[in-house]
């Protein structure tokens, strides 16, 4: 009785209402879903979506995948909270994606079928290489996987009023579970559709509030930045408030900032996005678009971020139950009441739900196209086993994220999403950039620069602060951090990249050149590049 | 013998592309994409990384006003949007008008002259 009296009053708005238009939105999708799935019959439908999607669709979807709970909530939250420097992260989350449209997906899209590690095994000795880049896949799917799923129980806490851990785990094990059954169910498909219909709902909430903000201070944007100025100090318009502190923070951001600039490129999620649509020209399509709407969503975020500084305050958004990240949710129900709370609560399940999906079907499909069928079965796999093998890994991923996710209740969830971002950037970019573009690489400096990078950044952060030592750590008793930034990339991806290049130079093997040259021809020409499934 | 598993990199024997490779238009091609790719590419990170280390290190420079309540990082910050979309649409128009093209043309002389193994599939 107490616990649900304490609960009543941490909780904005109405429980009932909130789960009301969530379960809408859940039973709408799920419609969705199965009128999609009806054609899911071979691989390339179940893992590429028959190549179908055209390339604003499928541009939608990707800023779907990308824009997750960490972008909305977070830097809303950032920017309410810590002002300037919070808008840092989305330019770096915004920027990416100029080397995502130059130098990787027109390419990809080219030479590659289902996963990155076609691409990348494409001129190298297919199973070490094959391996190597499921193994990063899968990692960097594993510690995106957890950092949405912790988010998601930090969330229940402020918008249903749950704040007990076993609340908590149960609302994980729905997301869970609904998760498994979209993949299942939907296949690439279905997960697009879903992406498509949240990314949607996403950007039109945050369009409706950032009027409603700008409405508030006369469409003037220098008022509004007064007023949060008003609340929250002058500071919080000029860079400094978080990472100023010292020097050590400073190089912490110049870290961070290499590790969001070159990861998305390497993120397999997006990467497997390419291979929905039909040429490599729609590929391009898809990212002009995706580059459109998610720079359009970042500049949403600044109004919102600075109006909830200005209406709500930043004691106020720390002293809710769910932190730095109830910044938008407050300011939803400061505008609009509950219903709006209520809508926009909604919108940031929908958010988590779509994006584990998407991470989902990324790492089932590496590990039943790379591992099983490529490296146990030796591309000998039956056709049908090897969807099969896919749907299998989805349960198991799906139990394995409902489990970490319940582990990791209440942990510092951001390091996951950076080190996600930098594993990426320092095991699968420099890869992918230089079996695309330099001749010589070969398949030791593949290894060398995906194994390298993976286990460097993952060490380091193991060293970090983020694992012990200081007051956030997962540790805070213990302390062996030997590394003193939080995040790893500044020196994990210039070792990627050295490692790929000196790997290869100290190769005496030569690869195929017949094999280097189609590589090439077809990477830029699209000559012979997998087609769209016909129904 | 470099590649143990029937994938992708298999599908067209046929066709000879280190022929392809040395031919005068795709070498065209390939020198059209990454002279512009590259220098833009460069140019873009140079650009990221300066308003980063400004952010980081220059915080006064950065607090200067402008107009009203607007000062030069915010400024500085919103240009990375401009120069971001700037970019992309830059790069969609010189594919559509000198990539495009060329790959076309060079795409379907393979698919005429590999049309015999092509088929047989």
């Amino acid at each position: 009785m107490i616990a649900a009296a304490v609960t009543e009053t941490t909780s904005v708005g109405e429980p009932l209402l909130n789960i009301g238009i969530f379960a809408g939105f859940v039973a709408i999708t799920l419609i969705v879903v199965l009128r999609a799935s009806r054609n899911n019959k071979t691989a390339a439908d179940y893992y590429a979506a028959g190549r179908s999607f055209t390339g604003p669709q499928n541009g939608t979807a990707i800023a779907g995948d990308y824009l997750s709970a960490a972008s909305f909530l977070g830097i809303c939250g950032a920017i309410a909270v810590n002002g300037y420097d919070g808008f840092l992260y989305s330019i770096g989350f915004l920027v990416a994606w100029l080397v995502a449209l130059l130098f990787v997906a027109e390419l990809m899209r080219n030479t590659g079928k289902f996963t990155m590690a076609d691409v990348l095994s494409f001129r190298l000795k297919q199973r070490p290489v094959r391996l190597a880049a499921a193994t990063t896949t899968l990692a960097v799917c594993f510690f995106y996987l957890l950092a949405q799923m912790a988010g998601a129980g930090g969330l229940v806490s402020l918008l249903l009023g749950i704040d007990q851990a076993v609340g908590q785990s149960i609302v994980v094990a729905v997301v869970g579970a609904l998760m498994i059954l979209y993949v299942l169910v939907g296949g690439m498909k279905g997960t697009t559709w879903v992406q498509i219909i949240k990314a949607a709902l996403l950007i039109a909430g945050a369009f409706i509030m950032t009027v409603w903000v700008l409405a508030l201070y006369g469409f003037n944007l220098s008022e509004l930045l007064g007023a949060a100025a008003e609340t929250g100090g002058e500071a919080v318009l000029s860079p400094g408030l978080q990472y100023g502190l010292t020097d050590l923070s400073r190089l912490d951001f110049v870290s961070l900032a290499l590790a969001l600039v070159l990861g998305t490129a390497g993120l397999p999620h997006v990467l497997m996005r390419f291979y929905t649509v039909p040429t490599a020209r729609e590929a391009r399509r898809s990212v002009v678009w995706a580059i459109w709407l998610i720079g359009i969503f970042y500049l949403f975020t600044l109004v919102l971020g600075y109006g909830a500084g200005a209406l709500i305050g930043k004691d106020t958004i720390l002293a809710a139950p769910g932190g730095v990240n109830s910044a938008a949710p407050l300011l939803a129900f400061e505008l609009g009441g509950p219903i709006l709370l209520g809508l926009i609560s909604a919108v940031a399940f929908a958010t988590i739900l779509a994006v584990v999906a998407g991470l989902t079907i990324t790492a089932a499909t590496s590990f039943a196209h790379d591992v099983y069928a490529s490296v146990i079965k030796r591309g000998k796999a039956e056709p049908g086993t090897e969807v099969r093998v896919a749907r299998i890994t989805v349960v198991v991923i799906g139990i394995v994220a409902i489990l970490g996710g319940i582990g990791v209740q209440g942990q510092n969830v951001a390091f996951l999403v950076a080190l996600a971002f930098a594993v990426a950037a320092s095991a699968n970019l420099p890869t992918i950039l230089y079996s695309l573009y330099w001749k010589r690489f070969n398949t030791r400096g593949a290894l060398w620069s995906m194994y390298g990078g993976l286990g460097s950044a993952v060490l380091l952060i193991v060293f970090s602060p983020v694992v012990s030592g200081a007051e956030t750590s997962i540790f805070k008793t213990v302390d062996f951090s030997l590394y003193p930034l939080s995040n790893p990339g500044i020196v994990s991806i210039p070792l990627g990249f050295l490692l790929g290049f000196v790997g290869t130079l100290t190769s005496r093997t030569l690869e195929n050149p017949a094999v280097a040259a189609e590589m090439e021809v077809r990477s830029l020409t699209g000559f012979g590049a997998e087609e769209a499934t016909k129904h | 013998m470099s590649n143990d598993a029937p994938g992708s990199a298999t599908s067209d024997r046929v066709t000879d592309f280190e022929r392809a490779q040395a031919s005068e238009p795709f070498q065209r091609l390939r020198k059209r994409h990454r002279s512009f790719v590259f220098p833009l590419g460069v140019a873009f990170l140079v650009w990221y990384f300066a308003y980063v280390l400004l952010a980081d290190y220059a915080h006064e420079f950065m607090a200067t006003p402008v107009f009203g309540n607007v000062n030069v990082g915010l400024l500085f910050g919103l240009g990375q949007f401009v120069t971001t979309f700037a970019i992309t649409t830059w790069y969609v128009a010189f594919s559509n008008r000198r990539l495009d093209p060329l790959a076309d043309e060079i795409r379907s002389d393979l698919t005429s002259t590999g049309h015999a193994a092509r088929s047989e599939r």
